[in-house]
């Protein structure tokens, strides 16, 4: 159990999940109790998602909460941002991150500045969640990691969940929080976790200990990281997929290696990441999302600027490449064990 | 749970009754019996035919009725009536048999794992083909995924279609792209997107392009009416209104999309082809299941469009026959007994009996063309076989991954590319190469 969880949590009984029912779980606990939470997006009504992540919740709260969109995503923003100028909570679906951009206005313009522009009298306490990362051959209109372009805004704070134990926890949290939250689900991990051999048989979350999750209400704090695995030797930064990607590389070389799932990236949980790196020296940063500008190179430049007297070797970072996620090529694409066990081996010889 | 009408931090005032917020919802669910006596169904015929080079206005009353041609008799009929030779009705059945055979096998291979994922046009195939008739070779289509009979009629080679729907080594797209987004250049076939809806204000934009440069080509765009929602529709619109671009901008209204009724994309209120009026162009609502409605309209507009009588919006009234994609499952949506009593019929049912009232074509004809069909999709098939099927080893290059990002590759690129090799080498040590 992670630190945040009060000791009443640790002795609440647990269920079995795979992250789609521990987000629908979250969801479904929240509209009990919050009656101006309403859940707007394309499929999320009487379907309950193409994900099924809002399954079986319009028939509970009825069609006034719970309903289908338009295909207009820009519309799906901008009237949450409307309802919640008018008091409600809206947690809208955008059914993959990569359809967001027709929203971005919406997003960027309105939502993330509405507090600071109207002086606090207007807010945007919305969580926009949509699926995103690739690894389900979804070429690249179904594949992106475009978490970078919301980082990069100020007023959005942005999660990516990388168990189904954390999913319910971080989503409550998100949707009390009073600013807008981007809620990144990493879809390849929705049905079990994943190691990074896509050649060998996929799991499912059935026996991790992250797909335990506590019955009831529960919230983990936006803003805390999770130390997955603590370590000596080197100091892994990571989120959403990559976190169980880079458990399996590092347990493989059998390296100490301390593994940091950040869990939110805005805001950001230096403190642990600093503690860290102090610790161990050595900092790795992996991310699925393109190189260039990714969340890697605020990462790398944090530790940098805050840790350097404690460095022994340059940060490394794995990421996507520089290209568009595609088809055929989609493992060629990935930071897999190899390009992870690259950068292992270069820090380790340092 | 009772349903709230208003939330809490709702206020009532006096006398004034609560607001409610009103959410559509399809007539028929899973399970539910279907009855589509509600749906006007007006006779083949009837409607008047104005010049295309008529004040847009006068084509409004139509954007609520229906262009019919083929009549409960099969015959031709009526204004709209094409006219179109025993030959060219033969090769229009034979397109949309082709569309398909080719859908039906693609949707197999996807099941049996050849690819990731696939798309079916079931039920809509006079749209594209008819459509891809009445224009020129080189008119430029800015296509959705469900206009592969479009591909077809062009003489796109079924192989190419299935080296890009495998991602193998010989797609010319370089497995970059999601199976069935196509590009054919030389086909007039626009780049497909995954996004929705993008491509409306770009053929538009080529239209202009033609204009500004006195072509006498002109564009044509396809969206379903769900993606009518998305703001590019209406940018595209407007666009095409100011400067009277020279496209025809096309609606297929099938009903669904995805799990959402065309409901969600304002159909309860008006019809999609109405939308015309609000902009001030040319409007046409056609019976989608008519290849021959299909092909008068769309002629219609494309030859106004070229005499420089500006955009018109052409509604497709259909319906989806099939799932979204293989990813969908209607059947937990909808309730399956829409597809069998779709008022429309079946689009290459319909042509086909026409001909045969016409007595240009026989069901053994008809028979005989579906069996050589099917051989000609099996030989497609296996030929792009050779090239491979997804996930199994035979892709392109890892380079290529590289290759068109921009024009030339920048040095971080280089590295990645040199990178993304060194990977496979470690990987599969037994590897020769490159392209190997």
């Amino acid at each position: 159990m992670t630190e945040e969880n009060a000791l009443s949590l640790q002795d609440a009984p647990t269920r079995s999940m795979n992250m789609i029912e521990a987000i629908n779980d979250a969801l479904d606990i929240m509209m009990a109790r919050d009656p101006d939470i309403v859940i707007l997006g394309e499929d999320v009504g009487y379907f309950g998602g193409v994900f099924r992540a809002t399954a079986g919740l319009q028939k509970k709260y009825g069609r006034n909460r719970v309903f289908d969109s338009p295909i207009n995503e820009c519309g799906i923003v901008g009237a949450a941002v409307g309802m919640a100028a008018y008091g409600l909570r809206p947690v809208p679906e955008i059914q993959f991150a990569d359809y967001i951009y027709p929203g971005l206005d919406q997003l960027v313009s309105e939502a993330a500045r509405m507090r600071y522009r109207s002086a606090g009298e207007f807010t945007s306490p919305i969580t926009i969640r949509s699926p995103f990362g690739g690894g389900i051959f979804g070429g690249q209109t179904h594949s992106q990691s475009p978490e970078a372009m919301f980082t990069h805004v100020a007023g959005l704070k942005t999660v990516i969940p990388a168990t189904p134990h954390d999913a319910k926890g971080l989503l409550i949290a998100a949707i009390e929080d009073n600013d807008p939250v981007i809620f990144f689900e990493p879809k390849r991990i929705y049905n079990g976790p994943f190691d990074g051999y896509y050649d060998k048989p996929s799991r499912t979350w059935k026996g991790h200990p992250g797909s335990l999750v506590p019955e009831g209400y529960y919230k983990i704090p936006l803003g805390k990281a999770r130390i997955v695995r603590e370590g000596a030797a080197l100091t892994v930064l990571s989120y959403g997929t990559m976190v169980h990607v880079a458990e399996a590389v590092l347990a493989e070389k059998g390296i100490d290696a301390e593994i940091i799932d950040l869990r939110t990236l805005v805001p950001l949980d230096m403190a642990t990441v600093e503690k860290s790196v102090e610790k161990t020296g050595k900092c790795l940063v992996i991310h699925e999302a393109t190189r260039t500008s990714g969340f890697g190179a605020e990462l790398v430049t944090l530790v940098q600027e805050r840790c350097f007297y404690h460095l022994e070797a340059p940060v490394e970072r794995v990421t996507g490449f520089d290209t568009p996620y595609p088809h055929s090529l989609e493992w060629a694409y990935f930071p897999g064990p190899v390009r992870i066990g690259e950068a292992v081996d270069r820090l380790m010889k340092e | 749970m009772a349903e709230k009408t208003a939330p809490d931090t709702g206020r009532a005032r006096g006398n004034l009754p609560p607001l409610e917020l009103y959410v559509p919802e399809p007539r028929y669910r899973p399970g539910d019996v279907v009855d589509y006596s509600h749906l006007p169904v007006p006779p083949a015929g009837q409607l008047g035919r104005p010049d295309e080079n008529c004040p847009a206005s006068e084509t409004w009353p139509m954007t609520t009725d229906m262009i019919r041609v083929l009549d409960e008799e099969d015959r031709a009929v009526g204004p709209w009536n094409p006219g179109l030779d025993a030959e060219t009705l033969r090769r229009m059945l034979r397109t949309m048999a082709l569309t398909r055979a080719f859908d039906d096998r693609m949707y197999r291979g996807q099941r049996q794992g050849k690819t990731s994922f696939y798309m079916k046009c079931t039920g809509e195939e006079a749209i594209s083909v008819a459509h891809a008739h009445a224009l020129a070779h080189d008119d430029m289509v800015f296509p959705t995924y469900r206009q592969q009979g479009i591909l077809i009629s062009r003489g796109y080679p079924l192989v190419e279609m299935v080296n890009q729907i495998y991602s193998n080594r010989a797609d010319k797209l370089k497995g970059r792209q999601l199976p069935v987004m196509y590009s054919a250049k030389d086909y007039g076939f626009f780049s497909i997107s995954g996004n929705l809806a993008t491509q409306y204000p770009q053929a538009v934009g080529w239209a202009m392009a033609s204009a500004i440069k006195g072509d006498t080509r002109i564009a044509t765009a396809f969206v379903g009416e769900g993606s009518s929602a998305e703001g590019d529709f209406h940018a595209a619109m407007t666009f095409a209104a100011v400067y009277n671009a020279p496209v025809v901008l096309n609606v297929v209204n099938n009903q669904w999309a995805i799990s959402s009724f065309s409901g969600f994309a304002g159909a309860e209120r008006t019809t999609f082809a109405a939308r015309a009026a609000g902009y001030g162009i040319a409007g046409l609502r056609v019976d989608g299941n008519d290849a021959l409605a299909v092909y008068a309209a769309s002629r219609w507009a494309a030859d106004r469009a070229r005499a420089n009588q500006g955009p018109t919006l052409i509604e497709h009234f259909t319906y989806r026959a099939e799932g979204h994609s293989t990813s969908d499952d209607p059947s937990a949506y909808r309730s399956a007994q829409e597809r069998e009593e779709w008022p429309l019929g079946d689009p290459i049912m319909r042509l086909k009996k026409h001909l045969i009232a016409l007595g240009e074509w026989s069901e053994a004809q008809q028979e005989a063309m579906d069996r050589e069909l099917v051989e000609q999709v099996k030989v497609a098939t296996k030929e792009a076989e050779k090239n491979g099927v997804l996930g199994h080893g035979l892709h392109h290059p890892f380079h290529t991954m590289f290759e068109d990002v921009f024009e030339e590759l920048p040095w971080h690129l280089e590295e990645q590319a040199a990178q993304a090799i060194r990977e496979r080498e470690i990987k599969w040590p037994e590897w020769k190469g490159e392209g190997a």
